[in-house]
């Protein structure tokens, strides 16, 4: 008998006797008769319990935005692709970048030639020394949360699992449409675009890396970005 | 009594006096509060989340069988190895299985309470291996070679300055005092192990039945960098740790940063799904999974108390505990400290050894109170106190209380020894505090409640 199996056989024992729901006591088992996933699962109505945002558009982003300023990331909109090359040129002039890591994409692809610097693109390998070396990372996303401020990585849409943790500064771009409401509509769009076959990695990011491991007292870059830039256009 | 227990009322006793102590945890709490209460308030109905987060939990655990299977298959149909180990020991040979198999020389890891739970950071060094914890503050302990203080906040109890002169000894790098500073300097020393790890070991948050990932939720980006670099990838995952669906996360993620941490969301929740994907430019070229029971299945067979193992190890009900927050994490002897860990321990390691935790309890609620998956822990503490006292019980505890059954249940006897106690009472003084009291080690830091001068029927007897 392998370990799978004994492991199965103690859970299938352990689990011929009924357990109580939670919060019914003497109702052992409210929902023990109902058979596992053929019900509306309890989490269905989660956007009724999460913190409320509205509707419209204009009032998911100034959420965005708010959460944005809370997480002390920072949340630039540009109004068209020449503005964005120029903000983008701004804070490669302010924080003195030399060098740059990217991987390819319409967004990303502008916004590199727009910079003119040196670009270490991560799409067919790389060595991470150099990434490591570079002064910022420039991806794109899967899609922005306006309840959490958060970004929607993966490795497929923004340049594998390193490039948007390891350089010191993650500037993202984003275009209006990529703005969601919620996390149920992330996980419901996530369904929606890769269920056929996930990309290995799927992460959200909800402002630069922090650690409150010394006191909890805050402070950011703990190993990944100490600066996270995020670009709506 | 059992070794761990004097241990436990040895320390206690310390720390409970220990004034420093309590105000760097009282801090370090107070902080917490209000941000935890920040991120609560801004829910639009908790309750209903908290009692949908434990719904889905029992769904998971009474189906773990049949979540289990699904996971499993899910993982492995995009390549990912799984193993199973009944044991902590089977755990850690599977593990050191690989390494050998590697070659590996060095391994990093991010925050996981499994591997402090099997020692596997012991059993990788007696290999030859380098390992380096990568959580600032699980680094911070290993530097200081102490188990973690706390799940959720490893080194909560230590200052800025005690972490300095750490740093200063181990590392011959340490700036100032400045928190920033020094995280500053684990994140230089730690950039290097990253790049030139051959292992990346984690832990998990959740693993996703539906969709066959595993969950991680962070705040420092270490568990990103120790799953993106190294190229072979290690799990330890807990079998109680699966969830349903996908979409359960919408819940479970801002659950467990409200209550571990009180954020509203952690910096990084990740999901693995498998190793480096064809088309994929990074990630290991293996991900192994290690399935771990370690007694969990003994726990789901006692149906009373199977809900502990909803658990979500997010550590609110070890902050708001008025016995950790004075005898602080350490003292428990344990790997999983604070109510929850007082409940499990007796399963996982051994009712007789481990029952005193259940009766260092004020049973004051504060835990079940908290708990984001409604784990009624103040109910499941005087649980373990039964069964404790049902499995084996001194003779002067079974004779104390076969004498008050009797003497309760023939009034006329109680009327005849109640003056006994007043007088009793009377006399304590000239032996209180001293070792001559037969009550000394409950009265030495207690005052005993005042028998009234007359009973009931005493009164109602003599009133005018």
């Amino acid at each position: 008998m392998t370990e799978r199996e004994k492991i199965f056989g103690r859970i299938r024992e352990a689990l011929s006797v009924e357990a109580p729901m939670p919060g019914h006591h003497h109702a052992a088992g409210r929902a023990a008769g109902r058979a596992a996933g053929t019900s509306v699962p309890p989490s269905a109505h989660a956007r009724e319990w999460l913190p409320p945002v509205g509707d419209s558009f204009d009032g998911q982003l100034a959420a965005f935005a708010e959460n944005a300023i809370n997480l002390k990331a920072d949340f630039q909109i540009a109004a068209n692709h020449d503005e964005l090359a120029a903000l983008l040129c701004k804070l490669r002039d302010a924080d003195g970048w030399k060098k740059i890591a990217a991987h390819q994409g319409e967004l990303t692809d502008a916004a590199c030639a727009a910079l003119e610097l040196p670009v270490l693109k991560t799409d067919s390998g790389y060595d991470v020394n150099e990434l490591e070396q570079c002064d910022a990372s420039i991806s794109e996303c899967d899609a922005l949360i306006a309840q959490t401020g958060s970004v929607l990585v993966t490795s497929r849409s923004a340049g594998g699992r390193a490039l948007s943790v390891l350089p010191p500064h993650h500037v993202v771009i984003a275009r209006r449409e990529q703005l969601l409401r919620d996390l149920p509509a992330a996980f419901q769009f996530l369904k929606q675009k890769y269920a056929a076959n996930y990309p290995s990695m799927i992460s959200f990011i909800t402002g630069p890396s922090r650690t409150g491991d010394i006191e909890r007292i805050l402070v950011l870059g703990a190993h990944g970005p100490k600066k996270l830039t995020i670009f709506l256009v | 009594m059992s070794a761990p227990a004097n241990d436990f009322l040895t320390n206690a006793s310390r720390l409970t006096q220990d004034l420093r102590h309590r105000s760097i945890i009282q801090t370090a709490l107070g902080k917490y509060e209000i941000v935890r209460d920040k991120s609560r308030g801004a829910f639009q109905d908790y309750a209903a989340a908290r009692q949908a987060a434990a719904e889905t939990k029992w769904e998971a655990i009474n189906h773990l069988d049949k979540y289990l299977e699904e996971l499993v298959a899910k993982l492995e149909a995009r390549g990912t190895k799984v193993h199973w180990a009944s044991t902590g020991e089977q755990a850690r040979e599977i593990i050191t299985g690989i390494v050998r198999e590697k070659k590996a020389r060095s391994i990093i890891k991010s925050k996981a309470m499994t591997s402090e739970e099997i020692h596997l950071n012991d059993a990788l060094e007696k290999e030859g291996l380098t390992v380096v914890e990568s959580d600032l503050g699980e680094f911070i302990m290993q530097l200081l070679h102490e188990p973690p203080y706390h799940i959720v906040f490893p080194s909560m109890h230590l200052t800025r300055g005690e972490i300095r002169e750490l740093f200063q000894r181990e590392l011959n790098d340490a700036p100032s005092d400045n928190p920033e500073d020094l995280t500053m300097v684990a994140r230089r020393v730690m950039r290097k192990k990253y790049i030139n790890a051959d292992i990346g070991f984690t832990g998990a948050n959740f693993a996703i039945a539906e969709t066959g990932m595993i969950s991680i939720t962070e705040n420092e980006g270490n568990a990103r960098l120790t799953a993106a670099l190294p190229k072979t990838m290690i799990t330890l995952l807990g079998i109680e740790k699966v969830l349903p669906r996908l979409e359960d996360l919408a819940l479970f993620l801002p659950l467990l940063a409200t209550s571990g941490t009180g954020q509203a969301l952690t910096c990084y929740n990740t999901m693995y799904g498998g190793p480096r994907q064809p088309g994929e430019c990074d990630g290991p070229e293996e991900y192994h999974v290690v399935l771990l029971d370690n007694r969990r299945t003994e726990l789901l067979a006692d149906a009373e108390q199977r809900d502990s193992l909803h658990c979500i190890r997010c550590g609110a009900c070890l902050n708001v505990c008025p016995i950790f927050r004075n005898v602080g994490g350490h003292t428990y002897g344990t790997t999983y400290s604070g109510p929850v860990g007082s409940v499990i321990t007796p399963h996982l390691r051994g009712l007789q050894d481990w029952k005193h935790l259940s009766f260092s309890s004020s049973l004051c609620g504060a835990c079940s109170e908290t708990c984001p998956v409604k784990i009624d822990l103040a109910h499941h503490l005087l649980q373990n106190r039964r069964n404790a006292t049902a499995e084996k019980s001194s003779l002067p505890w079974k004779l104390g209380f076969k004498a008050m059954n009797f003497i309760f249940n023939r009034p006329a006897l109680y009327k005849l020894v109640a003056p006994f106690g007043r007088l009793g009472q009377k006399l304590h003084p000239i032996v209180k505090g001293t070792r001559l009291d037969p009550a000394y080690s409950w009265t030495k830091t207690r005052e005993t409640p005042k028998i009234a001068p007359q009973t009931f029927k005493e009164f109602w007897r003599n009133r005018s």
